[in-house]
This record gives C-alpha cells, structure tokens and sequence, in this order.
C-alpha cells in the first residue's frame, strides 16, 4: 500500500512537471516564436482572436505567475485553446478527431508485435546455440538498426506504389464518408496494414531479443533441470517452468509500450499520412500551430506517464520482491 | 587488498604505494578485453566496419572533391560512371553528399552520444554516491526526465528553437535523453559504494572525487561504454529522424537532410531509388555494426549468453536423463 501511494506521489509530480514544461517551454524560447507568429496574423484573423492567442502564449503584461494560474485553470476546464491549422476548431476537437486512428492503428500493431516477438523470443531461446539462434539475432539486430521511417518509405515504395498492392495516404479512402458502414471499415483496414506492418516489423526484435535475453537465463535455473528430470513433456518445461518465470520484464515493456501507443508512432503516421496524432503534431510544427502543439504533447505524455504507472502497478502486482524491496 | 596486486606480478614497473593498486588494474582489464574482443566475431565486425565508417569521414572528403552542393545538368540520372550513385533533381552528386554527410553525421552522433554520456555518467554517479538529500532531489528528476516521452518532447523543442542546425538538433537530443543511463549507473554506483575497497579508499582518507573517478567510475566502464555505444546508436536516429522531419538546417549536408530532400521532392514517386536507399543503408550498416559491438560487451559481461552456456546446458541435460 505505502509503494501505491509513494508511486502515485511520483507521478502527480511528474504530470506537473510536463504540464510546467509545457508552459515554460514556448514562454522562455528564445526569439519568442508566439509574437512572430501574432505578427505574421494581423490583420488575418479577427481581433478578439489574435488577443485569444496573446493570452495563450502570454503576450500579456501580466506576471508568469499569472499566467500560469491562468493556463492551469484553462486545463482544468479542459480548453487547450484554438488551432490555427484548423482555425477555429478548438484543440480539443481536433485530438478527439485523431485520437481514435492512432489508437487503433498502433494499439492493434503492437499487441501483434508483443505477442510474436515474446513468442518467437521463448523458441529461440530454447534453441539456444542452433543454426537458429545464431542467425536470427545478428539479423533482427541489424534490422532493428535501420531508421524506421526509411523502412516504411521503402515498403511504401515497393508494396505500395511498384506492386500497388495497397493505397499510398490516408487513413481512408476520402471518396467515402467517415462512418461505421462496411464500405468504410474495409477502406480503413485496407489503408492500416502497411503502416501496422512496417511497425510490426520495426518493432519485433526487440521482443524477442528481451524475451531470448532473460530466457536463456532462466533455463540455467535448478527448477528447469529439476523440471526436465522429472520427464514432464517438453512443451510444459518450456512455457510453464522457464517462460513464465521470464516474462516479466517484456510484461512491463508491453506496458510501458502502450503509452507510446499514442505517441510513439509519429513517423509511422507522418511517412503514411495517417490521420492520426503524429501527422498533427507535424503539421501543427509546420504551421507553426503552437495550441495544437502543446496540446498534442500534453497528451502524449499523460499517455505515457499513464502507462509507466501502469507498468508500475502490473509490476508490484504479479513480482513480489517489488513489493517487499520498497514497501 | 593483496588479491588485486598479486594478479599484476607479470606487469613491470609497480611505482610504489597506494598508486599500483589503482594504476594497474584497468591495463590489466584493458588486456582481458582485448583478448576477448579478438576471439569475438560479432564484435571484430561491428568495429572494423565502425572503423570503416570513421576512416570516410575522416578522409573521405579529401578524395571526393566534388561539391556536395553544387548543381549540374544532369538531372536525377541514375548511378553511372560520372555519378556513382547518381544524381538529386538538381542535379547534386549524391556520392558526393553521402560522403560529406557521413562526417557531418557521425561527429554531431559521436559528439551528441558523448555530451549525453558525461551527463549521465555524471548526475548518475553523484546521486548514487552521495545518497541522502541529493539523491532525493537527483533520482526525482532522472526519474521525472525518464517518463517524459522523448521524441515528441525532442520535436517540440526543436519547433521552438529559432535557428536550426546541428547545434539544436544535438542539444535538443541530450536534453531528452540522458536519464536512461543516468538511472543505470545511479543504481551501479549505489550497489558498488558499499564494496569494501570503497570503505577502504574512505578510510584511507581519499578524496570523494578520487574514490567516485578512480575507485568506482573504474569499475562501472562496462557499463558506461555499453551505455555510450547504445546512445550513439539512438542519437543517429534520432538525428536522421529530426531532419527527416525539416527540423535541422536543410542546407548542412547530411544523411538525415538527404532524406528530407529526396521526400521533399518526391523522389519515391520519381522511382528514384538511389536518392534515398544509400543513406539509409548507411544508418543501418553504422546502427547495426554499433549493436554488434554492445551484443559483444552484453556476452562479455553476462556469460550465459554466450553458447557455452548451450553446451553446458546440454551436458547437464544429458547426465540428468541418464
């Protein structure tokens, strides 16, 4: 209970440090970017709108801690402020409206990815020193090193737009209305499984090196020999005895990962023009859409932190020693 | 205290002292890994070809004198004799800025990975060290830095950044990723401040800066230099990734600016492939043959990743079945 309750604490300060830094962050950069960008829309945009975005960025002569009592209560009310990409549609409309493609495109993507990287990790490391375990590691070594959106643009080049095997943007075709109809659906999956794969891909090894690494170790144990000794069938050496006690730190990992689920795949989403989170925090840095930036990081790391508390929890939940060493 | 000096006996020279016991061991060390990166495949090749990478940038542009940047006629030919790896669509040699971008982009990696490192190694070392109230202060912000999603953080700040270059996008990249090894070391340091030969030093009336740089930090160089491999790996992608992205200096040749011209311009939808393929297989080959050398110093630090422990396994199973 007292590891619950200091791990909470954690996270409270964390949360209001990335709140903190988000505010600080536009206020102290240099050259202030927010006066620039006011300058570049006078006269564009209506009066009480340019003075909307003076407070969002503190061109006021008010004092920082104003201000920042100010942008806490704005938060609090839940209003991040107004994009200018998508003038005047308010922040919060806009990361409701991409929110959903990135959940379901990364989230389907990494469960698939966990699920067969810790899979393939457990036979491996089985097969520890075979012609197996000595070429598949090197190899999923050196692909784990190339540059994920260069990846997706060569699959994109080959599968897409050589093979025109599957549709080169979007998250849907646009010709069709975004609804729940059959037409639809089947145009969002069609669009999803290049991106999904090339986040499969890129993220494997790392399943299955962490998954092989603890493994092996755990193989070593008596209570695996002691396992083998007694005849039980090899299946139940395997998944019972050595994996189970293995799995632990991929667990956390998967835990940890579903907090990049929102947003972790910023490239996947800018290579594929993927309506999703990623594709809006560029082109709100292209458009020098300073709300939509930070409000798109807000929520990126709320997610994160979100999950490392989870992770925590799943941790202390299913590993004792967490429990005892700092309760 | 006798164990460590009998094992230098074969070393000439002793100087007298306190000295021999902190001087002769790491050349001891030193030998040892040495000999076990020579019988090591995986680490011979990840460092020649690191070594392969270095040599280009470091002469490379001495034999190429043709002008990364300079444009020419002809426009996006594919490879041939004048143009080895044929030409961008303004017609720029992309040999040429393969080249030059190689030294751009493995010193800011080498220079970016080194900053994050002596951060790390730094606040990592003091708040395991001194404990207490510091280490509160010090473990709340390594942790508060570890949460923080980094690429997001990393683009967030370099939108902000008035002027682009490699400068930026290298701070921008220390800033967001020094925790990890921070939180490494600060737990090996913790574990190792209790040895005995720590109490020893202490008693011995060292300084806190000796005993932390030449009793611990001596101890802990696997993990540092894992821990440095590792981020340059990082550290170049992310770099390509930032300038992939349009957030560097477009105008500074390199393999992360190639990318963002070959995008900018199409060059997928041209079919011009060898715009984009050679820094990319660059990145991969230097990523991979850097991964190479930390799965070496992994098996070295971590024996029963070697295959040994396969055959040993093997015997145990054999003589448990008999």
């Amino acid at each position: 209970m007292r590891h619950l309750l200091r791990r909470t604490g954690f996270y409270l300060v964390a949360l209001w440090a990335s709140i903190t830094l988000n505010f600080l962050i536009p206020r102290l950069a240099p050259g202030n970017p927010a006066q620039a960008l006011i300058a570049r829309f006078q006269g564009r945009i209506r009066p009480e709108a340019l003075h909307a975005l003076e407070i969002e960025f503190g061109i006021s002569n008010q004092s920082l801690w104003v201000q920042y009592l100010q942008y806490l209560n704005n938060l609090a009310h839940g209003n991040l402020g107004i994009s200018i990409t998508y003038f005047p549609t308010p922040v919060a409309t806009v990361i409701a409206q991409d929110l959903p493609w990135t959940l379901a495109l990364v989230g389907i993507s990494v469960l698939i990815s966990f699920v067969l990287g810790t899979l393939l990790g457990i036979f491996i490391a089985w097969r520890h020193g075979s012609a197996l375990d000595s070429v598949f590691p090197p190899f999923l070594v050196f692909f784990s090193a190339i540059p994920y959106f260069w990846l997706a643009l060569l699959a994109l080049y080959t599968l897409g737009f050589t093979l025109n095997w599957f549709p080169l943007n979007g998250g849907y075709d646009i010709s069709l209305a975004p609804d729940w109809s059959p037409a639809f659906i089947l145009s969002a999956i069609q669009h999803g499984i290049l991106p999904a794969l090339t986040i499969v891909a890129s993220s494997i090894a790392g399943w299955m090196l962490g998954m092989r690494n603890t493994m092996i170790t755990t193989l070593s144990e008596d209570y695996v020999l002691m396992a083998e000794a007694k005849g039980l069938p090899d299946q139940r050496v395997m998944f019972n005895y050595a994996a189970r006690n293995a799995i632990l730190p991929n667990i956390t990992g998967f835990a940890l990962a579903l907090g990049f689920v929102v947003g972790g795949a910023l490239l996947t989403e800018i290579v594929f023009s993927y309506p999703g989170i990623g594709f809006a925090l560029l082109q709100a840095v292209q458009n020098s859409d300073y709300a939509l930036l930070q409000g798109l990081f807000l929520i990126i790391a709320v997610a994160v932190l979100g999950a490392n508390f989870l992770s925590d929890m799943v941790n202390a939940a299913l590993d004792p020693r967490v429990r005892q060493e700092r309760g | 205290m006798n164990a460590p000096i009998s094992t230098t006996d074969t070393y000439a020279a002793p100087t007298p002292g306190a000295s021999t016991f902190a001087t002769s061991r790491p050349q001891n060390r030193l030998r040892t890994l040495w000999s076990a990166i020579g019988t090591n495949p995986k680490v011979l090749f990840g460092l020649s070809t690191v070594v392969l990478f270095f040599l280009v940038a470091l002469f490379g542009p001495l034999f190429v004198r043709t002008d990364p940047n300079a444009f020419s006629s002809d426009i996006l030919s594919p490879p041939s004799a004048a143009h080895w790896l044929g030409t961008t669509q303004t017609g720029q040699d992309i040999f040429a800025q393969l080249i030059y971008g190689t030294r751009v982009s493995i010193l800011s990696g080498l220079a970016t990975g080194l900053l994050v490192t002596i951060l790390s190694v730094t606040i990592g070392i003091s708040s395991g060290y001194l404990g207490g109230f510091v280490d509160d202060v010090l473990s709340l912000f390594i942790n508060v830095f570890l949460v923080l999603p980094a690429l997001p953080l990393a683009i967030v700040l370099a939108a902000y950044f008035p002027f682009k270059g490699p400068l930026t996008v290298s701070l921008v990249i220390t800033v967001t990723s020094w925790a990890w090894g921070a939180r490494v070391l600060r737990a090996q340091t913790m574990s190792m401040s209790r040895r005995e030969f720590v109490y020893a030093a202490r008693a011995g009336g060292e300084s806190g800066l000796r005993i932390i740089f030449f009793e611990i930090l001596p101890n802990e160089i696997a993990v540092v230099a894992a821990g440095f491999v590792g981020t340059v790996i990082f550290v170049i992608l992310a770099e390509a990734g930032l300038e992939f992205l349009g957030l560097g200096n477009p105008t500074v040749v390199s393999w992360g600016t190639m990318f963002y011209w070959a995008q900018n311009n199409d060059a997928l939808l041209l079919g011009a492939w060898w715009w984009f393929l050679p820094p990319g297989l660059c990145i991969a080959g230097l990523g991979a043959a850097l991964a190479f050398i930390n799965f070496g110093i992994d098996e070295l630090a971590n024996p029963r990743l070697r295959n040994e422990g396969r055959r040993l396994r093997s015997l145990q199973r054999k003589k448990a079945l008999a």
